[in-house]
């Protein structure tokens, strides 16, 4: 039960790390027919935001560290290029939203611009990549006995591409763009809900929701069809692993509610996609962002629930790893779970400083305003 | 060279220029948003405006150096799985918590009241806007508070067991791992340190603005903040210093052997007050350890175990064991030899353990556990080839020791100087002498700060988890060229973006001869 509780939260954590993924996607708007003042407008929107979606992802990683840390051991030692990329990418966003108009900053505002240009496209591209061996699996192999070799003790090893051959993998890549077509589309609906800079930014952004969004639906629904189709590994009662064909559809039929879950949030993604573009409204973020997180919890638990194997070793199916086989003890997931119970604090402090910071919407007049601007 | 050019090397270099560079930004961010938080305070209590604009002008700096501590923070997070993967899961049930208990309760916290601190002047109410300040300065605490636990545990390895069935520790005792002697202990020292570095900065910049007779009511509102905060902070570090010497005496015996060079130790031990470390010593050698020493009697005795008359084991006294009798006992210490045999016997009953399992062989399952709790105190031993690879380097070890210590002396010395020129000598205020004493103090709380941390780390290799796991077993199975690669990549990024970091607290503190700090916006 505890690790099953531990792979909700980990679902909700990566559900919401990619909902604010739209910072990301808003890194890579700055330059699209924008002037100064709109840019102003839209780093100073974006670097209000910033450390939530950075600070999701710390606490995703060390979420998966304290519950499932086989993961953490083989994924991210055997992946290593992977995960390297990502992190490099997030370290150049760090510092770029205050240092980029800082006098003395050496390298000119235009090189921190595309710093989280590289962040905003790569972070998501190479996160949706590392989503997807969740589902189509690495080249690995798990042997904890190895930690008795005095010569060599590494327990797990990875193929010598080391996560190279994920970013060349087609449903992984695939899956990768339509994060990144999805942070651009949630991007744009964010910053209609948050700036007030006039009728003509809020058009080309209803614009950009438009085009992005139907390049989202066309990426995700391959991809999706790709994981329907896919053959998955599962455990069975005796821990043996075995492949099931069409597992993922098989799971999303099997546990309907999940099944109901992704349509759902699939359906308000789209209608976010719908407000934003065709109306005048300003809440589609929110339809999206709540559909986003429905539709990536369902994908994290038809990747883990049912025994399926969340992480499938390609060449050592025995190695993979699923919920069962590659958590922390029952005692650590106890301590922990009574941790996790001032996660609903957390979110409601969010939420209350969100609104508060967010009332009224940015204005110019906002960012002049401030000594502190980005 | 082959020896120095391998993946366990790079990985150390790696992880250690990760470290090394985040900490040179997290103890001003800990003691940093302190500083702000008392100044907000002041403002609000007081209503004067020229507090706000102080208060500003130190949250300025404050936000150039958060975002690059959290830019290089990143890295080490994940590099415990990329680099250390055998550790992540030889220990990750126990190492994970701290992790994630930081991100929880410290992480969101920071990274949601920091925008409402920078951007909420207009937005929020004015006690709401102190609350904010005041619940970022809790937040970077109880980040270090986690991680620190997270560091103590792996240097004091308590509140688990081993379990065979999975080959890996895990938790048995969350509050023994959370807050046991040591964790406390490092905690307090690491965050008063911090305290002491930013109370030193703002100190020195404040004489900085002196020197440059620009914003002088500032500066020294400004100078008395920090120095009163870093006087507090010195003297928190030093009872804490001590505190952690006993805890080192205690679990890290060899770390203090090293610190002190003493090979052969004795009771009513002296303490090194100056010396040469002869690096050609060797354990079990005759060489002479320390040349042109000068000795503090009873020193180290009344250090390491409060008791001036108590005996201080050396490195040689640890290798080979020792035995000692006192009121009539004889204490016998178990030589590093006995442990190897002790740690190869836990591996070997580990692998017999393993294969009974296969077998389905329950009753020499039982068996082979029972040889593995007898012996997996010293399991770490199996993986080293002599006695003597347990020896930490100790001449870093030493010097970076006394580093520590003398800076940290002086440290106590220019916040009293601070605060008595403050207070009853405001006209030394304008002494060029006192603006350079303050302004030169700045690198020096740098590297007081950066060798605490060589003692801590350095004095305690070969372990990466203190007796159990060297830094040889804790490895990922990546080639050396591969870390190679990313230890420059990332030597090189850190230096660029260090580079601009400076240049732009430079310019902005530059720019305050120009402008009037306290006029706020």
């Amino acid at each position: 039960m505890f690790q099953a509780y531990w792979w909700l939260l980990i679902a909700v954590l990566g559900a919401v790390l990619v909902f604010l993924l739209f910072v990301q996607g808003g890194q890579t708007m700055l330059y699209c027919k924008n002037d100064f003042d709109d840019r102003q407008l839209m780093v100073n929107s974006l670097g209000r935001k910033w450390e939530l979606t950075f600070t999701t992802l710390v606490v995703f990683g060390g979420a998966f560290f304290a519950s499932f840390p086989l993961f953490y051991s083989t994924s991210f030692g055997g992946a290593y290029w992977l995960w390297m990329a990502i992190l490099i990418s997030f370290v150049i966003q760090a510092v770029s939203y205050e240092y980029r108009r800082k006098q003395g900053n050496i390298y000119g505002t235009r090189t921190y611009d595309a710093f989280l240009l590289i962040n905003g496209f790569f972070g998501c591209v190479l996160l949706g990549v590392a989503v997807g061996t969740f589902f189509f699996g690495g080249d690995f192999e798990v042997t904890r006995v190895n930690l008795v070799e005095p010569g060599n003790p590494v327990i797990s090893r990875w193929a010598p591409t080391r996560g190279l051959e994920a970013m060349a993998s087609l449903p992984c890549l695939l899956l990768g763009l339509a994060v990144f077509f999805l942070a651009r589309t949630q991007a744009a609906l964010y910053f209609i809900n948050n700036i007030h800079g006039g009728e003509a930014f809020l058009s080309r952004m209803r614009k950009k929701v438009m085009i992005n969004g139907v390049i989202f639906v066309v990426l995700f629904v391959g991809w999706l069809v790709l994981l329907l189709l896919a053959t998955g590994k599962q455990a069975q009662a005796d821990g043996t692993v075995v492949d099931v064909p069409y597992l993922y559809l098989f799971n999303l039929l099997g546990m309907w509610y999940w099944g109901l879950a992704f349509l759902a949030g699939v359906l308000l993604v789209l209608c976010g996609v719908f407000s934003g573009a065709f109306t005048d409204s300003r809440k589609g973020i929110w339809l999206s962002g709540i559909g986003t997180v429905l539709v990536v919890m369902a994908l994290f638990a038809i990747a883990g629930y049912n025994s399926t194997c969340y992480l499938p070793s390609s060449t050592h199916p025995q190695s993979s790893l699923t919920i069962a086989n590659s958590s922390s003890s029952l005692y650590t997931l106890k301590a922990m779970s009574w941790v996790s119970l001032f996660i609903p604090v957390v979110l409601a402090y969010i939420w209350y400083v969100w609104r508060k910071m967010n009332h009224g919407g940015l204005t110019r007049k906002d960012v002049e305003g401030n000594a502190h601007q980005y | 060279m082959t020896d120095i050019i391998n993946v366990v090397d790079w990985s150390r270099a790696q992880f250690a220029l990760t470290a090394m560079y985040h900490w040179l930004f997290v103890p001003l961010t800990i003691g940093l948003a302190l500083i702000v938080a008392v100044m907000e305070t002041i403002y609000v209590r007081t209503g004067q405006e020229r507090w706000k604009g102080i208060t500003k002008f130190w949250m300025t700096l404050f936000g150039i150096n958060f975002a690059i501590g959290v830019a290089t923070g990143i890295i080490l997070e994940f590099e415990f799985g990329t680099n250390w993967s055998n550790y992540s899961w030889f220990v990750g049930d126990i190492f994970g918590a701290p992790l994630a208990i930081e991100g929880i309760f410290a992480f969101f916290m920071e990274a949601t009241f920091v925008a409402v601190m920078f951007f909420g002047w207009n937005k929020v109410s004015r006690g709401f806007h102190l609350a904010s300040t005041w619940l970022v300065a809790l937040g970077v605490s109880l980040s270090a508070l986690w991680i620190l636990v997270a560091n103590a545990w792996m240097q004091n390895p308590v509140g688990m067991e081993f379990d065979p069935s999975q080959m890996r520790n895990v938790m048995d005792d969350f509050w023994a791992v959370a807050f046991n002697g040591v964790s406390m202990n490092k905690f307090f020292h690491a965050v008063a340190s911090g305290w002491c570095l930013a109370g030193t900065f703002v100190v020195g910049v404040s004489c900085w603005m002196l020197w440059r007779k620009s914003n002088i009511e500032a500066s020294r509102d400004s100078l008395k903040v920090g120095a009163w905060v870093g006087l507090v902070g010195i003297l928190l570090t030093m009872y804490t210093g001590d505190g952690s010497a006993v805890q080192v005496a205690k679990v890290q015996p060899m770390k203090l052997a090293a610190m002190e060079g003493l090979y052969d130790g004795k009771v009513g031990q002296e303490l090194v007050g100056f010396g040469f470390v002869n690096t050609d010593k060797r354990p079990g050698d005759t060489l002479q350890a320390i040349h042109a020493e000068i000795a503090i009697p009873y020193g180290l005795s009344i250090l390491a175990n409060h008791d001036a008359h108590s005996f201080v084991p050396g490195i040689n006294n640890l290798i080979y064991g020792y035995s000692l009798t006192a009121d009539g006992d004889t204490l016998h210490t178990t030589s590093y030899a006995e442990r190897m045999a002790m740690g190869r016997e836990a591996r070997q009953a580990l692998i017999d353990y393993d294969a009974a399992s296969k077998a389905g062989d329950g009753a020499a399952m039982a068996e082979a556990e029972g040889r593995i709790k007898d012996n997996f105190k010293y399991f770490g031993y199996a993986y080293l080839d002599a006695p003597e690879d347990a020896v930490p380097p100790v001449a870093t070890t030493f010097y970076a020791f006394r580093i520590m210590v003398i800076i940290g002396g002086y440290l106590l010395l220019f916040f009293l100087l601070a605060i008595f020129v403050a207070r009853w000598k405001v006209a030394w205020l304008e002494k060029p002498w006192l603006h350079w004493v303050g302004i030169l103090s700045i690198p020096l709380v740098w590297i007081c700060s950066q060798a605490g941390w060589v003692v801590a780390e350095v004095g305690r290799q070969p372990w990466v988890i203190q007796d159990l796991m060297p830094t040889n077993a804790a490895i990922s199975d990546i080639s050396a060229g591969s870390v190679q690669f990313t230890f420059w990549m990332f030597a090189v990024l850190f230096t660029a973006l260090l580079v601009a970091e400076l240049s732009i607290m430079f310019r902005y503190i530059g720019r305050s001869t120009k402008n009037d700090i306290t006029l706020t916006h």
